[in-house]
């Protein structure tokens, strides 16, 4: 435990008075185990013949890195010994672990989970794409470009979720500021105002939200879900009787030119990837950062924080939970209305119905993967932007995976590591339940 | 719940017995449901018709001219709203325009046929919320349910009326077994059902798509797009009324469900255990229930009742063959449903009758009026939005606040057992 | 600074928690509000505080009205409070529960957590606290969180502190050490109000004490009043602290113990090797400052803790490794320490709750229906014969009083074929009419011959009952002890010490 000893055997912590014993936890051990079996059978049983081409650069780069030529089917037999292996490496921690410090047990299973996720992932690209080549930059690319959206949304939800409130409505929200986004800049000709629109609209579900739930004290979910159908239902009514009558001027929306960063965009591959994005892209990064460090060194995020924990006990320090609540969850909406503008902003330029198609809940998805942590929320959302962008990529070349179970993955993984992996997540302790004083 | 130690203890108040009776019923109508009820439909409605004569054309030539000729434009409003209302309850309940009543009360009938997989499913989502559990995952369930019973249906060869009854079994067993990993999942693991749920919504969507367009397993032989072939004629649901309407005999399924659910739930010892679970798990484990499998069975209900209302969509409403958006959104409706209904059997039925109402009256608006069907679906969610708030119906319509003890609309409770 | 409350009163619907009541406080002065549980204590408290807004009656602060629209205006005064259910975050540092709501904050709006590590570590000093500013609060044992609390009040300069029953949680040695640091803080000027329903700390530390009962100021009393007239003030009657029994008749052993170990979902020994029996007719205690594995021992019984070793057997049946169903099956009754939370299900009818733990079958489930005649009748009976006091069968346990949601929970498991009764806290939080109520049924099953359990923190109760007592601290059991043993006695076993005539 703490490693202070400066204390009085009073302020000691009670774990360190009562004798401890070990609990093994069998789950990753069989969840990498289950991943190894389907690398055995589709790497090596079903191995495929061929050498596959990893292209690093395009022929746009400055710096050009050559080609990397793998033989699909020995790097499959490699790759499925090496992933025994680590998981014969979880399987002593889990065992073993004891004789190790906890901090040093951890680090070794998130190494061999991270290696372990990163050599699945290159076997299977090079079984996927045996006797084609696949383009490294573009993959990644549209990785972020999918992404975008649930990164937004993610970050609503997490503020959100902190603050006490939870937030199913987070597909509303994206679904309203879609569409505000692609009216407002339509009619004005002007992406910014569609950008302002795009919060304001995220704003509005929030406000709702957190009416029902912090005033009138409907559970949280039920409000939520019924958000997403409301929203759903308006934009839809809204877009048949106003957008389709004048598409040329209400639903023509100016995109957002794609804006290279001078310097950074020519670093071999992270920089195509990353920085020759567009504005809402490069607010994605800020927001990140920003709600990480709001949240962990401010003292908005501390009063956010003990909220959302145990408000009672803020309200007893003079913190006005339900106005903190309110105004927090409003935040989180403008936040996710950003993810929306993203839709009609800068993938596409004009509102279709229903045309976040259930984004809103994979980036709740990636809220609860991420473990209400806006750094790991945003990586969930990238491993589930990769994991779509990795279907179009294998789509173009012929997979031999049908696309439907490409477009699964994301899911099976998200059902898996919310029972497996991630195990007890533990979100903020007052999350969903209402405030009431006396 | 650290906010409950500062209520005061609850004493029984003294006064509310020596009330006389007539006032406590009317005291009951006001402050009850029922009158929240029919004021939030009332509500929902007027918010809808706000909507439609927005977006009315011949309104927005009138308010052109709004300050010249003012009695214009609220023509054209009345027009416009009470032509789309009219429209709704011709489509839904009797045509008076028609000159027999056989075809005048058809589309009353088709009401009870889009009712039909809204009441089973808002009572597997009802059944749900009773043990504490949120069932979102009604599309998933509907989906494999769908597929196992149209596969029955299309590609067995059996006698009639047993062909059904296998049908109708796959479908069922389809929807427990996909419900019944999240109950699994949930109890071996404590990983949180909505999530869950929504996860598998589309691991079966991408599923059945997968299925309905690869030839061997469910599409159809001719075809090129994701559909199955139609279902034999053994093994769909008998008119209930005769070839001139649409009503099949799901329905009677239906009301047998109604009714199964209610003893469940009411009168039998599986379901005190299912209600002793949703509404406070740490007792229901200290009186020695075992919580984990409670949620497993009622999972495994649930998803049945679901179920069937996949498969009242293949062997019913659309037996013409499915594409994987058979669920029709009914998965969702279904939730909508249930709260309307508030988690009680009969209360689901009604609800599921008046939402049946809305799906079919919609359809003739759109048709004959040029209003998008959408504005259905916004008005039922308003509906359930102010249903679960009465504090704000009240105050909307200046009514007293009768309660101090806040009423529980809905008894869900996701609470989590400790984990010990 | 000196605090004075005029004619506050305060209602909640039909029940009036404060009715006019007044108090004043003078600066340097250790002022106990003592009552029962329930009497208003918390509630006047908390409308001080500026947590309730009171209907009527006004509070001052050296003369000045004050009005209070938050707990944030009472700081701002100077008020400071300590509450029972203490208001940290537990996954904060303490120094993050000290600055928040006055967060510094350097360059850029960065929390400033130098300055309120110094902060801490500067009061905690003053008192000889020790405390660690940068310890998650969740990891600390309760004495020290106290003590939290009492450095977050200070640290935003309290002139009135206000402690809610402190003492509940507390050790008697440390208790001892809070009324220390009380007197220190009083010396200084503070003025203090000590909210507690213990008349022995009433007496040690207090300078004056009011006596509140249902929600009304009963009367002033000098530190010098004796145990009995405090009492008497308190509950308003002539108190039978003592329980009327005979002489237990202990036959053979019945509940057999045998090195028990609990482990937790973190991985520690909550209950470490623990044995112990109890004989037929006789009512083992179990005492011991809340916390130190006495629920966790009782819940491994119950077949309700998951991860445990060692042996417990009934009568010579292994109980160990049973579900929760077949111990009670074999005969054990179980009434939880927490009602509300463990014992009963709230919405139920008072009915559905007698046949909670008898939902699989006979006598009120046949075929896989219920009975509902039959639970109706049996519900009547018991409704009776156990005095449960509502307007019927069909009442829903929640809307009961907390001393009749216990009947309701003591006649269901009394009305099962017993072989042990295991009673956990058994009178917290109830009225004193009910709790003698308790405490007779409990002889009674006794003296019907069957082992009793008895699980308390309360000193009175468990030598009121006990035949013999088991004292438990940080998991194990210092030593059993025949139940006239002597208070301090039990008070120093109880801080983990076994005195040298006590034999294991």
């Amino acid at each position: 435990m703490s490693t202070s000893t400066a204390v009085t055997p009073d302020a000691t912590p009670v774990s360190a008075t009562l004798e401890s014993t070990e609990i093994r936890s069998w789950k990753a051990t069989i969840a990498l185990g289950v991943f190894v079996v389907v690398a055995l059978l589709l790497f090596v049983v079903l191995g495929r013949d061929g050498a596959t081409t990893f292209r690093l650069s395009s022929e746009s780069d400055v710096v050009q890195l050559a080609d990397w030529v793998l033989p699909a089917r020995s790097t499959g037999i490699t790759v499925t010994v090496l992933l025994a292996l680590l998981t014969a490496v979880v399987a002593v921690l889990t065992v073993a672990g004891s004789r190790l410090s906890a901090r040093l047990r951890r680090v070794a299973l998130a190494v061999s989970i991270v290696a372990f996720t990163f050599l699945f992932l290159l076997a299977f690209l090079a079984w996927a794409a045996a006797g084609e080549s696949i383009p490294v930059t573009g993959l990644l690319l549209g990785t972020v470009s999918l992404s975008a959206p649930l990164i937004f949304g993610a970050l609503g939800g997490v503020i959100s979720e902190r603050v006490g409130v939870v937030n199913v409505a987070i597909e509303g929200q994206l679904l309203a500021g879609a569409f505000c986004a692609a009216l407002v800049a339509s009619i004005t000709g002007n992406p910014f105002a569609g950008l302002i629109a795009a919060m304001v609209a995220g704003v509005l579900v929030s406000f709702v939200l957190a009416a029902f739930s912090i005033k009138y004290l409907v559970d949280q979910v039920i409000v939520g879900v019924v958000l997403n159908v409301l929203v759903l239902g308006l934009t839809s009514f809204l877009y048949s009787t106003v957008l389709s009558q004048d598409t040329q001027n209400l639903n023509t929306a100016p995109r957002f030119p794609r804006f290279p960063i001078p310097v950074l965009s020519d670093i071999p591959i992270v920089g195509p990837v990353l920085f020759r994005q567009t504005l809402i892209v490069y607010l994605m990064y800020i927001a990140v950062i920003a709600v990480y460090i709001g949240l962990f060194h401010t003292k908005w995020g501390l009063r956010l924080r003990a909220v959302g924990e145990h408000p009672q006990a803020a309200d007893t320090v003079g913190i006005r939970v339900n106005p903190t609540r309110f105004w927090n969850v409003s935040l989180a909406g403008a936040v996710a209305g950003l993810g929306g503008a993203y839709f009609t902003l800068d993938s596409v330029s004009s509102f279709g119905k229903d045309m976040t198609a259930g984004a809103g809940f994979i980036a709740l998805a990636a809220v609860i993967f991420g473990r209400w942590n806006p750094i790991r929320a945003t990586f969930a959302a990238l491993l589930f932007g990769f994991a779509t962008n990795l279907q179009n990529v294998l789509g173009a070349i012929g997979s031999p995976v049908p696309s439907e179970f490409m477009l699964m993955l994301p899911y099976v993984v998200t059902v898996l590591a919310v029972a497996g992996l991630v195990g007890y997540a533990r979100g903020p302790a007052a999350s969903g339940k209402p405030y009431i004083k006396s | 719940m650290s906010a409950q130690t500062a209520t005061p203890p609850a004493t029984n108040d003294p006064s509310s017995t020596q009330q006389p009776r007539a006032n406590a019923i009317l005291k009951e109508i006001v402050n009850g449901n029922v009158l929240i009820t029919v004021l939030a439909v009332f509500l929902a409605l007027l918010i809808g018709g706000v909507l439609i004569a927005f977006s009315n054309e011949d309104v927005q030539a009138a308010a052109g001219y709004f300050f010249s000729r003012p009695q214009d434009t609220f023509v054209a409003i009345w027009n416009a709203v009470s032509g789309a209302y009219v429209a709704l309850f011709q489509g839904s309940i009797y045509n008076f325009r028609r000159d027999d009543f056989v075809t005048a009360i058809r589309p009353l009938t088709d009401t009870l046929t889009y009712a039909a997989p809204l009441i089973v499913a808002g009572l597997g989502v009802g059944l749900a919320f009773r043990v504490g559990m949120f069932n979102i995952g009604g599309r998933g369930q509907m989906l494999i349910a769908a597929a196992a019973a149209g596969w029955v249906g299309f590609s067995f060869h059996l006698p009639w009326g047993v062909h059904l009854v296998v049908a109708v079994i796959a479908g069922i067993a389809g929807g427990a077994l996909w419900a019944g990993i999240v109950g699994l999942l949930k109890a071996r693991t404590g990983a949180h059902e909505v999530i869950l749920t929504i996860m598998l919504n589309y691991v079966a969507f991408y599923l059945v798509s997968y299925m309905l367009r690869a030839p061997g397993l469910l599409q159809a032989p001719d075809q090129v797009n994701p559909k199955s072939p139609p279902m034999l004629e053994t093994a769909i649901f008998p008119p209930l009324l005769g070839p001139a309407y649409k009503l099949h005999a799901g329905f009677i399924l239906v009301i047998l469900a109604t009714i199964f659910v209610w003893w469940l739930l009411n009168r039998s010892s599986l379901g005190f255990r299912f209600r002793a679970v949703g509404e406070n798990p740490n007792a229901a484990r200290v009186a020695g229930m075992d919580v984990k499998n409670i949620y497993v069975y009622a999972m495994l209900v649930s998803g049945g009742l679901l179920g069937l209302a996949g498969v009242m969509q293949v062997l019913g409403t659309v037996p013409t063959g499915f594409s994987s958006g058979i669920d029709a959104g009914i998965g969702f409706d279904a939730i909508t449903v249930a709260l309307l209904g508030r988690s009680k059997p009969w209360g689901i039925f009604a609800a599921g009758v008046l939402f049946g109402a809305f799906k079919a009256g919609g359809y003739a608006m759109q048709a004959s009026q040029g209003v998008p069907v959408d504005v259905v679906t916004i008005v039922q969610s308003l509906i359930v939005l102010f249903i679960a708030a009465p504090p704000l119906v009240r105050a909307i319509f200046f009514l007293p606040d009768g309660s101090r003890r806040r009423r529980r609309t809905t008894p869900i409770v996701t609470k989590e057992v400790e984990a010990k | 600074m000196q605090l004075e409350l005029r004619g506050i009163t305060k209602r909640f619907g039909a029940l009036t928690a404060n009715d006019h009541i007044d108090l004043v406080v003078a600066p340097g002065e250790i002022h106990c509000l003592l009552g029962e549980n329930g009497a208003g204590k918390s509630t006047l408290m908390n409308v001080l505080y500026g947590l309730y807004q009171a209907d009527d009656g006004e509070i001052l602060l050296d003369g000045i009205v004050q009005h209070f629209e938050g707990p944030g205006d009472a700081m701002r005064s100077g008020i400071g409070m300590v509450h029972q259910h203490f208001m940290l975050i537990p996954v904060f540092t303490v120094a993050e529960n000290v600055m928040l709501g006055h967060e510094q904050t350097s360059f850029g709006g960065r929390l400033d957590l130098d300055a309120a590590r110094k902060r801490v570590r500067e009061i905690s000093d003053r008192f000889g606290f020790s405390v660690d500013p940068d310890a998650i609060v969740g990891d600390l044992p309760v004495g020290v969180q106290q003590r939290v609390e009492i450095i977050k009040a200070l640290s935003r300069d309290a002139k009135v502190l206000v402690f809610d029953e402190p003492t509940a949680v507390l050790t008697p040695q440390e208790t001892d050490e809070l009324m220390t640091i009380m007197r220190q803080l009083r010396d200084e000027g503070t003025s203090i109000v000590f909210i507690t329903h213990k008349l022995r700390e009433v007496r040690e530390v207090a300078d004056r004490i009011t006596v509140i009962r249902l929600g009304k100021v009963v009367g002033e009393a000098a530190p010098t009043a004796s145990n009995s007239e405090l009492a008497a003030l308190m509950v308003g009657r002539a108190v039978e602290l003592v329980v009327q029994k005979d002489v237990a008749r202990p036959g053979a052993p019945a509940l057999v113990v045998e090195n028990l170990d609990v482990i937790d979902a973190n991985g520690l020994k909550v209950v470490n090797d623990v044995s112990f029996a109890v004989h037929e007719g006789e009512i083992l205690a179990i005492a011991g400052v809340q916390g130190n594995g006495q629920t966790e021992l009782t819940e491994a019984i119950m077949g309700l803790q998951p991860r445990v070793n060692g042996r417990v057997s009934l009568g010579g049946q292994a109980l160990t490794g049973l579900s929760v169903r077949r111990v009670l099956d074999a005969g054990v009754g179980f009434v939880p320490e927490d009602r509300t939370e463990d014992g009963l299900v709230a919405e139920m009818t008072i009915a559905e709750n007698l046949m909670l733990d008898r939902s699989h079958g006979a006598p009120f489930v046949a075929r896989g229906s219920l009975r509902r005649d039959h639970l109706d009748d049996f519900a009547e009976d018991k409704k009776k014969e156990f005095d449960i006091r509502a307007q019927s069968v069909s009442t829903p346990a929640g809307r009961l009083s907390g001393g009749n949601q216990q009947k309701v929970v003591l006649a269901r498991e009394m009305s099962r074929d017993l072989k042990l009764l295991i009673a956990a806290q058994p009178t917290r939080g109830i009225d004193v009419g009910s709790i003698e109520f308790v405490h007779k049924r409990m002889v009674e099953t006794r003296d019907a011959g069957i082992p009793v359990i008895v699980v308390s923190t309360e000193l009175d109760e468990v030598v009121a009952l006990a035949d013999r007592i088991a004292v438990m601290y940080r998991g194990s059991i210092v030593g059993i002890v025949p139940g006239d043993t002597p208070r301090d006695v039990l008070g120093l076993m109880m801080a983990g010490e076994r005195p040298a005539e006590v034999a294991a």
